[in-house]
């Protein structure tokens, strides 16, 4: 492989974890931009959208494309891109174990583990309950819990192993919705409580991402890309508004 | 001061819960919880004196006043240590999004109280309206020292 052809492919490979995991456009060609500066190659031609990108060198002949088909949320993987593009920038390594580093953030990666991420969910949601709306009786936590923990279990689920977008948050807010149904039919909670459960077991799935690159990118400039965002954060709030539209209506 | 102290801490738990949500790295948790606990401590603060029915223009400073907080710290802890901003203003900005405002408008859509729905959804328009353009003037500020530090240097 000849070097302006390391250059783009770990260029590409870079902008390609980048924007797959989460990452605002602005970084991605910043990001790439900088690996061909720093690999002798000024003036690379660097084009990104949300669902794409596409480069050039300045003195190569070929152009090329990759396309970002599915996209999710890792910022662990973000950061370790920007980790290795400062180590290149400042010389610490090489291009080629900069390319094989990347191929590594690909493949293995420090996640945390499932239950550690239910537990998150079901803290976000107990605390947020409280501070929205200051009810703090022990058995409203506990049904925080169990609809903040099982809404989040069956996003988790179905995002991971159905991989169906926007059913994930439909079919957990429905689950977020039944809870909370049962807390008021069943144990006497008035309405108030009721909310309070859902409102809190609602924001673990919170689309944060989305909105706040929605609104990154159309501050720099990407017309495109932004509103394309905003879409997908409108629609996760749909899909969540709808489940919970259907269970509130049975109440 | 007990009140804003309790809230804190659980803006912290919660934004630390919601970057491992995120997946974000290890050692930017603890910094993303401190912040999101002072956004969400400063927005307590401006609306403490207003009882139950927080007034919308009040909310609203409170909402800018915290954007512009979580923003400039986000852009300075992103230059401390090095890591992107995105890990730091993501999570601390959740305790702050409407989802109590949010829901009501479905809740009241459903039940048929369209004018109560309305009324929250313009809450709601208020709130993001509010954080986004303290993230703005977060941005703005963060360019003018970054710009009187390069002057300073250049003499």
């Amino acid at each position: 492989m000849d070097e302006a052809q390391l250059v783009m492919d770990t260029a590409l490979l870079a902008g390609q974890i980048l924007l797959a995991n989460g990452s605002e456009i602005a970084r991605v060609e910043d990001t790439m931009q900088r690996i061909a500066d720093n690999a002798g190659y000024r003036y690379a031609n660097i084009f990104v959208l949300l669902t794409g990108i596409t480069m050039s060198l300045p003195d190569g002949e070929s152009t090329q494309v990759r396309p970002i088909h599915s996209r999710t949320i890792d910022l662990e993987k973000v950061a370790q891109v920007n980790t290795l593009s400062r180590q290149f920038a400042s010389d610490e390594i090489d291009l080629p174990t900069f390319y094989q580093q990347l191929r590594q953030i690909e493949v293995a990666v420090p996640t945390f583990p499932f239950w550690l991420q239910e537990l998150a969910a079901i803290i976000v949601s107990m605390t947020l309950m409280v501070a929205f709306t200051g009810i703090d009786a022990p058995v409203k936590l506990l049904f925080a819990m169990l609809a903040g923990g099982g809404g989040y279990a069956v996003f988790y689920y179905v995002n991971h192993e159905l991989r169906v977008r926007f059913l994930s948050e439909f079919l957990a807010s429905l689950v977020i919705g039944f809870v909370a149904y049962v807390g008021i039919h069943w144990l006497g909670f008035t309405h108030a409580a009721g909310d309070a459960v859902i409102i809190g077991a609602l924001m673990p799935l919170v689309p944060g991402v989305p909105i706040m690159n929605a609104f990154r990118d159309t501050m720099s400039g990407n017309y495109l890309s932004g509103p394309a965002r905003a879409v997908e954060a409108v629609l996760s709030v749909c899909a969540i508004g709808l489940g919970i539209a259907i269970m509130v209506s049975l109440w | 001061m007990i009140h804003i102290i309790i809230e804190g801490i659980l803006a912290y738990a919660a934004t630390v819960g919601f970057g491992i949500i995120l997946n974000i790295p290890r050692h930017a948790l603890n910094v993303a919880g401190w912040i999101g606990a002072a956004g969400w401590a400063v927005y307590e603060l401006i609306v403490l004196k207003s009882g139950p029915q927080i007034p919308l223009a009040q909310m609203a400073i409170g909402m800018l006043t915290a954007g512009l907080l979580i923003g400039v710290l986000s852009n300075w802890a992103a230059r401390v240590k090095h890591m992107p901003v995105i890990l730091f203003n993501i999570p601390s900005l959740v305790p702050l999004v409407p989802g109590g405002q949010a829901y009501q408008v479905i809740r009241n859509l459903v039940t048929g109280h369209g004018n109560i729905a309305l009324d929250y959804l313009g809450q709601v328009i208020a709130i993001a309206g509010m954080i986004a353009l303290g993230f703005l003037l977060s941005e703005l500020l963060v360019r003018i020292t970054y710009r009187l530090r390069h002057a300073l240097k250049a003499k």
